[in-house]
C-alpha cells in the first residue's frame, strides 16, 4: 500500500508540474513543447533501439512522413493548391475550427500512413532477417533517400519546402497549445510503451535483442514482432511529426523534417545518454539532453553539431549503459535483481541439485 | 513397435568439399529417449541442424509426426513441437530467468491478442516450478547472463521444458555441468521422459550417462551411420571402440 | 525523362556517361577497398568512411591552395590520413574493437558526425574543386570529351589499388593483417600483435580513403557533408563484391559510378543521390530476399 502510494504521489506530481509549466515558465512555451517531443523521439527510438536492439537511423522518416501528411491535408482541406505554392501559404488566416480540423485529421491520417509505410519496409527489411550492421546502414539510407526524393517531388514542395497555415486566433498561445498536445501525445507514449513492455511484447522483443537465433529456435513469431514494434515506433514519431510541422511553421525537406543529421542523431542520443533499454532512461534522457542542448546553442555558437558528434562517441564508448543501465548496474537489488534465500516451493516440491 | 515420432532417410549434407552426413537413416519412435554417440567432428550437431532448419539438406527427407520437414525453417519446426538446446548455451542474458522461462511459453498462436497478452499466474507458476525442477528457483531473479555456464545450460533445459514440446534434441546436456550433478541431471531427464512424455533424443560424449540414459543408441562416425543397437551391445561393439580410439 | 530520350536518339551520349562513370567508379572501389580491409579484419563497418574521403579532399584543396603542386598534395594527403587514422584506433576505435555490433556502429557513426561537423566549421559548407591544369581530349566530333585530369585520376587509383595488393601479398605486415583478419585469436597465439595489426589496418584505411579523397577533389567537387555517399557507395560494393573480392570491388566499384552516372542523366541529377541511396536499400533487401526464400544457413 505504501509503495502505491508513493507511486500515485510520483506521477501525479509530475502530472502536476507538467500542466501548470508553461505558465509558470510562460517565456519558454515553446521550448517546453519541443521537450515533449524529444521526450517522444527517445521513447519511440529506444522501443526498437534499446529494447528491441536493432540499431535504427531511419526512425525520423516516420516523423517526416507525418508531418509532410499533416501539413498537406491542410492545405488540401482549406486551400487552393496552385495558389497556396504561388504565395508560400500565407492566403488568410484559417478559423480556429478549420485549423483544428485539418491538424487532427491530418495527424491521424500521417499516423496511418506513416503505419502502413512501416509495415511494408518492415516486411521487406526485417521480415527478411536484415540485422545489425545491415540493418543499420539500410535505414541510414532510408533517412537520406527520403529527403532527397522529397527535395525533388514538387508536389510537397520540394526543396523549397512547405509552409504550414499561420496559427490562427482563439486558440490560446500557440506554444501553450502545442505544449498541451505534445504532453498529451508524450503520456500516450509513455503508457502505451509501459503497458507493451509488461507484457509478452516486451519480453518477446527483449529475447530478440538478447538472442534473436534462439527465439526463433523457440518458436517466437520474431518477424512479426519486429514489424509490429517498428510501427508502433512509426505511429508515434508521425503524430509528432505532424504537430512539429504546424509549430515549426515550415517543412524543409532535410533540415525538419527528414533530417537525419539534427533529430535522427538526437534522437539516439537521448535514448543512450537516459539509459538504452529501460523506460525512464529516455524520458531521463530527453530532458537533460533538451537543457543541455539549450546551453550547447547559447555558448558554443557553430560548434553545438561538433560537440554532438563527441558526445555520441564519449557516451557509447565510456558510458554505453546509460544513466538508468549505469544504476540498474550498481544497485541491481532496486531493480529487483536478487537471490531469493528461503525458497517456498522447496518445501512442497523437494528436488535439490 | 511405438509409433516412430521422427524418422530420418538417407540424409547427406555436405559443406563444400566436406560431407558432415552421408546417408544416414535412423528413427525416434515416440516416448523413448534415444542417444547419438560419435566421435568429435563425426557429424552429430550438423544432423541435429539439418532436423531442426538450420540449413539445407542436399538429400532424403526428415519427418516428425508423419510430416515432411527437410524444407521447413526452424521457428515453424520448433512452433510444430520439435526443440533443441544448444551445445554453447543460448539464453537471453539481460532477462532475468523468470523471464527467460516466460518468454518460452509456446508460441503457436502468432495473433495480436497473444502478442500483447499478459502472463497470467499461472505461467508465472509453471516457470518457477520448472525452474525448482532444474534447482535455479533461488536465482529466478538474477539476470540469466550473470549465471555460470552450468547453470545456464540448466536453464536452457528448463525454457526448453517450459515450451511443452513433443520432442526434444538436446546436444551434449551434461557438457560444461559439474560432475557430481550429472546423476541428478540424468535423473530430471529421465522424469522428464516419463513424466511429461516428452521424447528425447540425446548427443552425449559422457558414455557412462548415455549408457544409463538412453534405450536405444546411434553411433555416428565420419558422417556415416556406424552402428545402432541397446547401450549394452553398442558398449562392446568393436566397431564403436575403435571409431572413438581412432583406429580405422 | 527526357533523359532518356536523348539516350536512344544519341547513343554517343551513353559512351560519355559510362566512360566518365567508369573514371570516377575506380575512386569508389578505391574507398571500397579500404572498407573491406576494416571490416574483414576488425569486424567493424566504418560508418565515417566518406569522411575520410572528403577529409582527404579538403587536405589537398588546402595544400594547393597554399601554393603547393596538386600531384604533391596526394601523398601528403595519404600521410595525413594515415596520421589521422592512427590516432583515431588509439583514441577510440581500441576500445570498441571486438566489443558488440552496437557499440561499433554508433561510435564510428559518432566519428562520421564529429568530422562532418568539423569539417563545415573549418572548411565552410560550400562545394569546392580543385582545378587542374591540364587538357581536355575530344573524341567523336567532340560528342564525346575526356577530362585528361579523370583519367589521370583513374591510373592513380589503379596504381594505389596495385601496390595494395601486392603489399598485402609480401610484406610482414600484409601477411599478419591477412593471418588476423582468418582468426584474430589464433594469430594472437602464434605472436602476431593484433592490436598493432588493427592500429596498422585502420590507419591504412584512413590513408587509402585520403589517396580517394585527393582523387575525388581533383576530378569531381568535395562538400562537408558529402561523405555519406561515399560510405554508402563503399558499402555497397563490398556486399555486392564479398569481403576480400578483390577483383569484385573493382568491377562493381566501376558499375557503380557507370550506373550512377546513367541514373543521373535519366532521372536528372537532383535525383542522382536518391538514386544511390535507394539502390542501396534494393540491394540489401534483394540480399536477404534471396536468402529469405530458402533455408538459411548460420553464419
Amino acid at each position: 500500500m505504501n509503495t502505491t502510494g508513493r507511486k500515485y504521489a510520483f506521477y501525479g506530481s509530475i502530472l502536476i508540474a507538467s500542466l501548470i509549466a508553461p505558465w509558470a515558465l510562460s517565456a519558454y512555451q515553446t521550448q517546453l513543447a519541443f521537450l515533449w517531443v524529444m521526450v517522444v523521439f527517445a521513447l519511440t527510438w529506444d522501443l526498437v533501439g534499446g529494447q528491441m536492439g536493432y540499431t535504427s537511423f531511419g526512425n525520423v522518416v516516420f516523423f517526416g512522413i507525418g508531418m509532410y501528411v499533416t501539413a498537406i491535408i491542410q492545405r488540401n482541406m482549406h486551400f487552393d493548391i496552385e495558389e497556396y505554392v504561388h504565395v508560400a501559404g500565407a492566403v488568410e488566416t484559417l478559423k480556429p475550427s478549420e485549423y483544428l480540423a485539418g491538424l487532427l485529421s491530418g495527424m491521424g491520417l500521417g499516423g496511418i500512413v506513416a503505419v502502413v509505410i512501416a509495415a511494408i519496409l518492415g516486411a521487406l527489411i526485417l521480415g527478411m532477417g536484415m540485422r545489425g550492421q545491415y540493418f543499420g546502414i539500410c535505414t541510414l539510407g532510408l533517412t537520406v533517400a527520403a529527403g532527397e526524393l522529397a527535395s525533388g517531388w514538387e508536389y510537397i514542395g520540394a526543396g523549397s519546402g512547405l509552409v504550414t497555415p499561420v496559427f490562427p486566433d482563439g486558440l490560446g498561445e500557440r506554444g501553450a497549445f502545442f505544449y498541451y498536445i505534445f504532453f498529451l501525445l508524450a503520456g500516450v507514449t509513455f503508457i502505451t510503451l509501459k503497458w507493451l513492455y509488461s507484457g509478452r511484447f516486451g519480453l518477446a522483443i527483449n529475447a530478440i535483442r538478447d538472442d534473436e537465433d534462439k527465439a526463433e529456435a523457440m518458436g517466437i513469431h520474431t518477424s512479426k514482432y519486429k514489424i509490429v514494434a517498428w510501427c508502433i515506433s512509426a505511429f508515434f514519431l508521425a503524430i509528432a511529426g505532424g504537430g512539429m510541422g504546424h509549430l515549426i511553421g515550415f517543412i524543409d525537406p532535410t533540415e525538419v523534417a527528414f533530417a537525419g543529421a539534427t533529430f535522427g542523431v538526437w534522437m539516439i542520443l537521448m535514448a543512450i545518454l537516459g539509459g538504452k533499454g529501460t523506460l525512464w532512461g529516455p524520458v531521463i534522457g530527453a530532458i537533460i539532453f533538451h537543457i543541455t542542448q539549450e546551453l550547447f546553442w547559447t555558448y558554443l555558437f557553430g560548434w553545438q553539431r561538433v560537440a554532438m558528434g563527441a558526445l555520441i562517441i564519449g557516451i557509447v564508448v565510456f558510458f554505453p549503459l546509460g544513466i538508468m543501465g549505469w544504476m540498474r548496474e550498481r544497485w541491481p537489488e532496486r531493480f529487483g535483481y536478487r537471490v531469493e534465500k528461503n525458497s517456498v516451493l522447496n518445501a512442497s516440491k523437494g528436488g535439490q541439485v | 513397435m511405438s509409433y516412430q515420432q521422427l524418422e530420418v532417410r538417407s540424409v547427406c549434407k555436405r559443406f563444400g568439399g566436406v560431407v558432415a552426413n552421408n546417408n544416414i537413416t535412423l528413427s525416434v519412435p515416440q516416448g523413448s529417449i534415444i542417444g547419438l554417440i560419435g566421435p568429435n567432428g563425426s557429424g552429430k550437431t550438423t544432423l541435429f541442424n539439418s532436423i531442426v532448419g538450420y540449413h539445407p539438406i542436399d538429400k532424403g527427407y526428415i519427418r516428425f509426426e508423419g510430416r515432411e520437414i527437410s524444407s521447413m525453417r526452424v521457428p515453424k519446426i520448433a512452433r510444430m513441437g520439435l526443440l533443441r538446446t544448444f551445445q554453447q548455451t543460448h539464453i537471453y542474458g539481460k532477462m532475468t530467468c523468470v523471464q527467460n522461462m516466460q518468454i518460452s511459453v509456446p508460441h503457436t498462436s502468432g495473433g495480436f491478442r497473444a502478442m500483447f497478452s499478459k502472463y497470467p499466474p499461472e505461467v508465472t507458476d509453471k516457470a518457477e516450478s520448472l525452474l525448482e525442477f532444474v534447482g535455479l528457483y533461488m536465482k529466478r531473479h538474477l539476470m540469466a547472463g550473470d549465471l555460470s555456464f552450468g547453470q545456464q545450460k540448466l536453464l536452457e533445459f528448463a525454457m526448453a521444458l517450459m515450451n511443452e514440446p513433443k520432442l526434444l534434441l538436446l546436444d551434449e546436456p551434461t557438457a560444461g555441468i559439474n560432475p557430481t550433478l550429472i546423476n541428478g541431471l540424468i535423473e530430471r531427464l529421465k522424469r522428464t521422459n516419463a513424466d511429461l512424455g516428452i521424447t528425447l533424443f540425446v548427443i552425449e560424449h559422457n558414455m557412462r550417462a548415455i549408457m544409463n540414459l538412453a534405450e536405444h543408441i546411434y553411433c555416428l562416425a565420419h558422417g556415416e551411420l556406424l552402428t545402432s543397437g541397446p547401450p549394452d551391445q553398442i558398449q562392446n561393439d568393436q566397431q564403436v571402440i575403435d571409431a572413438y580410439l581412432g583406429a580405422k | 525523362m527526357d533523359g532518356l530520350q536523348i539516350l536512344f536518339s544519341a547513343p554517343i551520349f551513353s559512351l560519355q556517361l559510362i566512360i566518365d562513370g567508369i573514371l570516377i567508379g575506380a575512386i569508389f572501389a578505391l574507398a571500397a577497398y579500404g572498407m573491406a580491409l576494416v571490416w574483414g579484419v576488425m569486424k567493424i563497418i566504418n560508418f565515417a568512411q566518406g569522411e575520410f574521403v572528403i577529409l582527404g579532399g579538403f587536405i589537398v584543396y588546402t595544400l594547393h591552395k597554399a601554393g603547393l603542386n596538386l600531384f604533391l598534395c596526394v601523398p601528403l594527403a595519404v600521410v595525413a590520413l594515415y596520421i589521422v587514422g592512427w590516432i583515431l584506433y588509439h583514441l577510440i576505435i581500441v576500445r570498441i574493437v571486438e566489443k558488440d555490433l552496437f557499440i561499433s556502429i554508433l561510435a564510428t557513426f559518432g566519428i562520421a558526425i564529429l568530422m562532418q561537423q568539423l569539417m563545415n566549421q573549418l572548411f565552410g559548407a560550400d562545394v569546392q574543386i580543385v582545378e587542374s591544369k591540364l587538357d581536355t581530349w575530344f573524341f567523336f566530333d567532340g560528342n564525346v570529351t575526356v577530362l585528361q585530369i579523370k583519367v589521370v585520376g583513374f591510373f592513380i587509383a589503379i596504381v594505389v589499388g596495385a601496390c595494395l595488393t601486392l603489399f598485402m601479398k609480401k610484406a610482414r605486415l600484409g601477411q599478419a593483417i591477412r593471418a588476423t583478419a582468418q582468426d584474430a585469436r589464433a594469430a594472437r597465439i602464434l605472436g602476431v600483435d593484433t592490436n598493432k595489426v588493427y592500429a596498422s589496418t585502420f590507419a591504412l584505411n584512413a590513408a587509402i580513403c585520403g589517396a580517394a579523397g585527393a582523387l575525388v577533389v581533383m576530378t569531381w567537387v568535395i562538400q562537408a557533408f558529402a561523405g555519406l555517399a561515399y560510405t554508402i557507395r563503399s558499402f555497397m560494393i563490398v556486399i555486392v563484391a564479398g569481403i576480400g573480392n578483390v577483383s569484385g570491388v573493382i568491377l562493381a566499384g566501376l558499375g557503380l559510378g557507370a550506373a550512377e552516372n546513367i541514373a543521373g542523366f535519366i532521372l536528372g541529377t537532383e535525383f542522382q543521390a536518391a538514386f544511390v541511396f535507394s539502390l542501396l536499400v534494393v540491394i540489401l533487401v534483394w540480399r536477404n530476399f534471396k536468402l529469405s526464400l530458402k533455408r538459411r544457413y548460420l553464419k
